[in-house]
């Protein structure tokens, strides 16, 4: 039905002969009628976003992106930029934020709305696009001269763009005054004065709030929405768009009724044929989930159907507010076939009757086998078939495999007895994490993906030898290997388990994965010198296609020549892109130091140089400090905390599983499941040598206890920029002044794996993962305080931070904490270093693998640095001339230091 | 003019030359070769400034052009590649730049002109070369610093602005964006023409040529295909279409993509080959001719030629093979009928 009186039913789309609006950022969007609706992000506007505008102000631009990304994340398909604010630049603004979403492909892939009142700073928005976006906005208020030129600008610019339903009169606020506006500038734009292709028009016909209480705003939502329709219905190929969340502005503060009121706004505005509009996705209600009370006081006033609706909404508001969304039990499912009942048990991750069901599955099915090849492979079917179209998330398909698990271990005996089945698997896999290294929670959910994708996977641990692999893989004729490694020495691992395999005349895939593998590398050092397949996998969910690709009898030979030419096509891109990097020689990187000047300085001394060890710690105390934003990346959940919990896409899984971590945080405290220890020690140190920082152990600072060697940056730098070595930020010891390094290590893993034990006995994946995960983010979060505390209090370089509340929650905190192994100090063999000296393993619990990985994982260990110019960077690419000095200040050999830097060596 | 191109692209897929610069390399001038007559006393050296040689060498200019008229080439392209004041700024030359784009659309058109005469049922239109420049407008040179840029807007357009007066002024039948790597440059660009066409009230076709970089089957700057022809077809142009970096075999499928889109005509002069180890390319006419066929076949194009290493043995090929067929039907001409 439409609600102009002129039309009948849903708009539907009329103008044929018009070409498409056609949008691109560096991926095309077209706007075809059966898009639907167009959503605008309006999160990267400084009028409409605190946060934004504040970010901008301060230029803490990353932060400013990761707004801009999380919009493209969660379903923005254009974004809108607005610069408009009195304090800013608004040119130099705009260029700069354009010119740094330029440089991020996930942002850039999505059409820009350049957003301004301001001409200035339109013309200068789309001199920086190379896509085709829209301008916001341009309107007659101006004048029909002006308004012409602008027009004939943006289209010699290449834009679509929004005109506001405003002329020299003002701003249209009923139906007649939107009409013939809209008509006068459809007319103009069309004509040969300016020949703007019709598609290109995109009119704004003004929302304004409705339930103001002022009877002249009592037909706001129905006269843009019958504006709407007549548009669409008169004006060849132009569209409608609006700002939706102006609706519901009397509602400020009452965000179960403003959720409503945009989707009822919008339900009947796109039935009437608004295409776009700026929404926030978070504030939206589903239409057939707003209760049909509140929704009839809501559309009461929407469509102006009663004298008394706006009353009756505010009277109604009242009740609505703060009342949350109850979600009861459904257990209808409980009376279907038993088939569907697996089916759903395995798709909801419900365990609670999965072995009632089994067993009745059993007795209809013969043999047993049967029932794993008939209801539950249809069920893990129709999970995998979810998760690849992207309607499941990570965390739901590990809790089905649990019940997949749980399912099966109970019909294993009857199978045993029966013994007249063969495995019916794709395929076997054997993973491995390999020698040196410890962490696992990647390699395991890449196990679950795989068995839900009914492959057999032999998972032989952590901390593997590659001639066990190797012989386990012979052992076992398993068809493809899958390598794991979280830590940069793993890479190496890696290569030499390819190369045995190479000379065992092995030909079988070998799959790569972990945060420390690339495409890069996979290609580079590892496909190169093995003739079988080699396949980097970039998260869990690439991992089976890749697997079933591969095996696949008839294109699987195929697909393997396809990955080979594809490594190889990498190698060429890699020689030449290395053929550009400059780097400048050691010598010449040294002369272009950091230069403080330490005679200005004054350091402060800290209240004790003794070790402050702290065991047992009350791990309420730390929960409190957890940064959950990583917590769901590691369960491929992308988004902000807590904005995740209401994200459109995420925000129902992430719910569930921030719930579920929170109860086993309660279990952990209660059952005291892991131990927490903590160490600290800031020693008298001074730099001795060009990138060595000697410690002491008291003031005399005559005999060395250790000696650090930091790596300098050896790329070519611009603009005055030094090529840096944590070492520079620490006094030379020919200055005379008492500097000082600080020496931390924090564990929140002490037990954990009596616990993990148990959940493995369990077949409980999904619980074994979570307690991992959140000992990680303990460990993260202890660090996090251990450095606070040590900043304001144990060294208490900076005692009055604790009174600048901003700057804390801006991380503008001053002082580093680089960890070995990380970008500023890439050497993991630091940290052997730090523990021979400071006996950390005693005091901590924590141990070190011989490729200097730390046990158990949920570790974070490194240095502090007070010095308020040190900052965390990146060492990049050295060369031989630096890796030689390196040695000779290490007293080391030039393997064992090329060894440790692998990945940073330029030959 | 305009209309004569339109009408011959309905009757037949048209030829475009080959590699300038391939062809310069086999009559191995030396550095006084880029300073005769005129550069004499230059304090940097010219060598490899090829565009230089229209002033100095007009001779090897024109034999060039001529080698690939004979081979029949419909359309040659001007020697101005580089021809802007931002490209020249590396050897001091941007006084040099309106001169540059004037002589080498003389040559070309004296020689077309002749070649015209001979057989009038063969017409020959000069394209106007308008390279890159080597600024990028949407990507930083510092990685360090993203949000830095070696190049705007205004200063591409100044320099382009100037370049396509020089070539219309001289009489360019076409002008010729090409080798695109960063659409943005390419958006100054069409800016740069359109501000010199109104200016000089003549109204000269465009043709727009985009470079995929590799097998990510995107631009330098990271649009795909079809967001780049989105981004570059805001006014009427003869043609869009693709060159240089890849191989004729590689190519097809990025043509596919325009061919789907795109309603003017099409151009593509791929690369003789992918380059081998020592950057040279190994591709040979009949080779080439083979994928060009299935352009044909499959109705991609209705401009054909030939970029790096491409000869005039390539372009006699080309255009051999391209009698056999017709050209893309192009959806823009039709509506006008």
């Amino acid at each position: 039905m439409s609600l102009h009186p002129d039309y009948k039913g849903d708009y539907q789309y009329k103008w044929h002969d018009i070409p498409y609006l056609t949008l691109s950022g560096l991926e095309p969007l077209i706007i075809s009628p059966e898009l639907n609706f167009i959503n605008i992000g309006e999160r990267t506007n400084v009028t409409g976003s605190r946060k934004f505008l504040r970010l901008i102000k301060e230029e803490s631009y990353d932060e400013a992106l990761q707004i801009a990304r999380d919009q493209v994340e969660g379903g923005a398909q254009i974004i809108d930029i607005n610069m408009d604010e009195g304090m800013l630049d608004g040119v130099a603004s705009m260029q700069m934020f354009l010119n740094l979403i330029a440089s991020e492909p996930d942002i850039a892939k999505a059409p820009i709305m350049v957003d301004s009142s301001k001409w200035e700073i339109i013309e200068a928005g789309l001199k920086c696009i190379q896509g085709k976006g829209i301008v916001n906005s341009i309107s007659l208020k101006v004048g029909e001269e002006e308004f012409i030129r602008q027009a004939k600008l943006i289209k010699k610019y290449g834009a679509a763009t929004i005109v506001m339903a405003f002329d020299e009169k003002g701003q249209a606020d009923t139906y007649e005054r939107r009409i013939e506006i809209v008509k006068r500038s459809y007319d103009i734009l069309t004509s040969n004065k300016v020949n703007f292709a019709p598609q290109d028009i995109i009119f704004d016909l003004n929302i304004f709030p409705v339930a103001t209480g002022m009877d002249e705003h009592r037909r706001n939502a129905i006269d843009f929405i019958q504006a709407t329709r007549w548009v669409r219905e008169n004006l060849a190929g132009a569209h409608v768009s609006g700002g939706v969340s102006n609706i519901s502005f009397s509602f400020r503060g009452n965000t179960a009724v403003r959720e409503a009121m945009h989707s009822a706004f919008l339900y009947h505005a796109i039935k009437d044929g608004m295409d776009m509009g700026i929404v926030n996705p978070t504030m939206l209600e589903v239409y057939d989930d707003i209760p049909k009370d509140l929704l009839e006081r809501i559309e009461d006033v929407l469509l102006d159907r009663r004298d008394d609706a706006t009353e009756r909404l505010l009277d109604f508001a009242e009740n609505v507010k703060g009342t949350t969304k109850e979600k009861k039990t459904d257990n209808a499912w409980r009376k279907l076939s038993v088939e569907k009942r697996l089916e759903h048990a395995l798709v909801k991750g419900l365990v609670e009757f999965v072995e009632e069901d089994v067993e009745e599955a059993r007795h209809k099915y013969s043999p047993t086998l049967k029932v794993i090849e008939g209801p539950l492979m249809a069920g893990m079917n129709t999970v995998g078939d979810l998760f690849g179209a992207g309607k499941m998330f990570l965390p739901q398909v590990v809790k089905s495999a649990r019940v997949m698990k749980k399912a099966v271990a109970k019909l294993l005996p009857y199978i045993e007895e029966e013994k007249n089945g063969e495995s019916s698997s794709q395929g076997k896999i054997l993973l491995a994490t390999v020698k040196g290294d410890v962490h696992d929670i990647g390699k395991n959910i890449v196990g679950v993906v795989l068995a839900c994708n009914n492959f057999e996977v032999i998972d032989i641990g952590v901390m593997v030898s590659k001639e066990e692999i190797i012989s386990k893989a012979k052992e076992l004729q398993v068809d493809i290997i899958g390598l794991s490694g979280l830590i940069t020495p793993s890479l190496d691992e890696m290569v030499d388990v390819a190369k045995d395999m190479q000379k065992a005349g092995m030909n079988i895939p070998l799959l790569l994965g972990g945060a420390t593998t690339s495409r890069i590398h996979t290609a580079v050092k590892v496909d190169n010198i093995y003739d079988g397949p080699v396949q980097h996998i970039l998260d869990a969910s690439k991992s089976a296609p890749a697997a079933a690709d591969l095996l696949n009898p008839e294109t699987g030979a195929k697909y393997k020549a396809k990955i080979k030419a594809a490594n190889k096509l990498e190698r060429q891109k890699y020689d030449e892109r290395r053929a550009e990097k400059v780097l400048i020689t050691y010598n010449d990187a040294v002369k272009n130091k950091k230069q403080i000047d330490w005679h200005n300085y004054t350091t402060i001394k800290p209240s004790t140089i003794e070790n402050i060890i702290d065991r047992d710690i009350n791990i309420n105390s730390i929960r409190e400090h957890i940064d959950w934003t990583p917590f769901f990346s590691t369960w491929q959940l992308k988004g902000r905390y807590p904005a995740i919990l209401s994200d459109k896409k995420y925000g129902e899984e992430a719910t569930k599983l921030f719930n579920d971590a929170n109860k086993m945080l309660d279990d952990i405290i209660d059952k005291k499941i892991i131990q927490a220890n903590s160490f600290v020690s800031i020693k008298p140190a001074n730099t001795i040598d060009n990138e060595t920082i000697a410690i002491y152990n008291d003031e005399t600072r005559d005999k060395p206890l250790a000696k650090f060697v930091f790596a300098r940056q050896q790329a070519k730098k611009t603009n005055g920029r030094p090529n840096q070595s944590l070492a520079d930020y620490i006094a030379p010891k020919a200055s005379g002044v008492l500097d000082y390094l600080g020496i931390f290590s924090v564990t929140a893993g002490i037990n954990i794996e009596k616990t993990l034990a148990k959940y493995k006995n369990d077949n409980d994946d999904y619980n074994a993962i979570l307690l991992k995960a959140l000992a990680d983010r303990l460990a993260e979060a202890l660090a996090e305080m251990l450095h606070k505390k040590t900043r304001t209090d144990i060294w208490g370089y900076a005692k009055t931070e604790a009174l600048n509340n901003n700057q804390l929650i801006a991380e503008e905190y001053t002082g580093i904490r680089p960890a070995p192994g990380y970008t500023a100090c890439p050497d993991h063999s630091l940290k052997s270093v730090m523990w021979e000296a400071l006996d950390i393993q005693k005091h901590t619990g924590i141990s070190l693998t011989e490729s200097n990985a730390m046990l158990p994982t949920a570790s974070v260990s490194g240095f502090y640095f007070a010095h308020p110019e040190s900052n965390y960077f990146g060492v990049g690419k050295i060369d031989k001339d630096q890796v030689i000095a390196l040695a000779k200040q290490g007293e080391k050999n030039i393997e064992d230091v090329e060894k440790w830097l692998r990945p940073n060596l330029n030959y | 003019m305009n209309q004569k191109l339109k009408t011959l692209m309905l009757e037949r897929v048209l030829i475009l030359d080959g590699a300038m610069g391939t062809m310069i390399q086999r009559h191995n001038l030396c550095e006084d070769d880029f300073r005769k007559g005129f550069f004499e006393n230059h304090p940097t050296p010219l060598k490899g400034n090829n565009d230089l040689l229209s002033l100095t060498r007009p001779d090897v200019i024109e034999s060039v052009h001529a080698e690939f008229l004979a081979a029949g080439a419909d359309i040659i392209e001007t020697n101005t590649f580089s021809a802007t004041t931002i490209a020249q700024a590396d050897y001091n030359l941007e006084s040099a730049v309106r001169d540059l784009n004037i002589h080498s659309v003389k040559i070309a058109k004296k020689i077309a002109d002749e070649f015209t005469a001979k057989n009038p049922d063969k017409p020959r239109f000069v394209a106007g070369s308008i390279g890159p420049t080597n600024r990028t407008a949407s990507l930083s040179p510092d990685v360090n610093d993203p949000g830095y840029r070696a190049i705007t807007f205004d200063q591409l357009v100044d320099a382009y602005q100037t370049q396509a007066t020089a070539l219309i002024e001289a009489g360019v039948d076409i002008l010729l964006i090409e080798t695109i790597f960063d659409t943005l440059n390419a958006k100054a660009a069409l800016f740069a023409c359109q501000n010199a066409m109104e200016n000089l009230k003549q109204e000269v076709p465009l043709m727009i040529s985009g470079t995929i970089t590799d097998a990510s089957g995107r631009t330098l700057s990271g649009q795909t295909t079809e967001a780049f022809l989105i981004s570059l077809t805001h006014l009427p142009l003869l043609t869009i279409g693709l060159n240089c970096a890849l191989g004729a075999a590689e190519l097809q499928q990025y043509l596919e993509i325009l061919n789907k889109y795109a309603k003017c005509g099409i151009s593509a002069y791929p690369n003789a080959g992918l380059p081998n180890e020592f950057g040279e390319y190994d591709q040979d006419a009949k080779q080439m001719g083979v994928h060009i066929e299935n352009y044909l076949k499959n109705d991609l194009v209705n401009i054909l030629g030939g970029c790096c290493g491409t000869t005039p043995e390539h372009i006699k090929e080309m255009a051999r093979i391209a009698q056999g067929y017709k050209p893309r039907s192009i959806p823009q001409f039709q509506e006008k009928k």
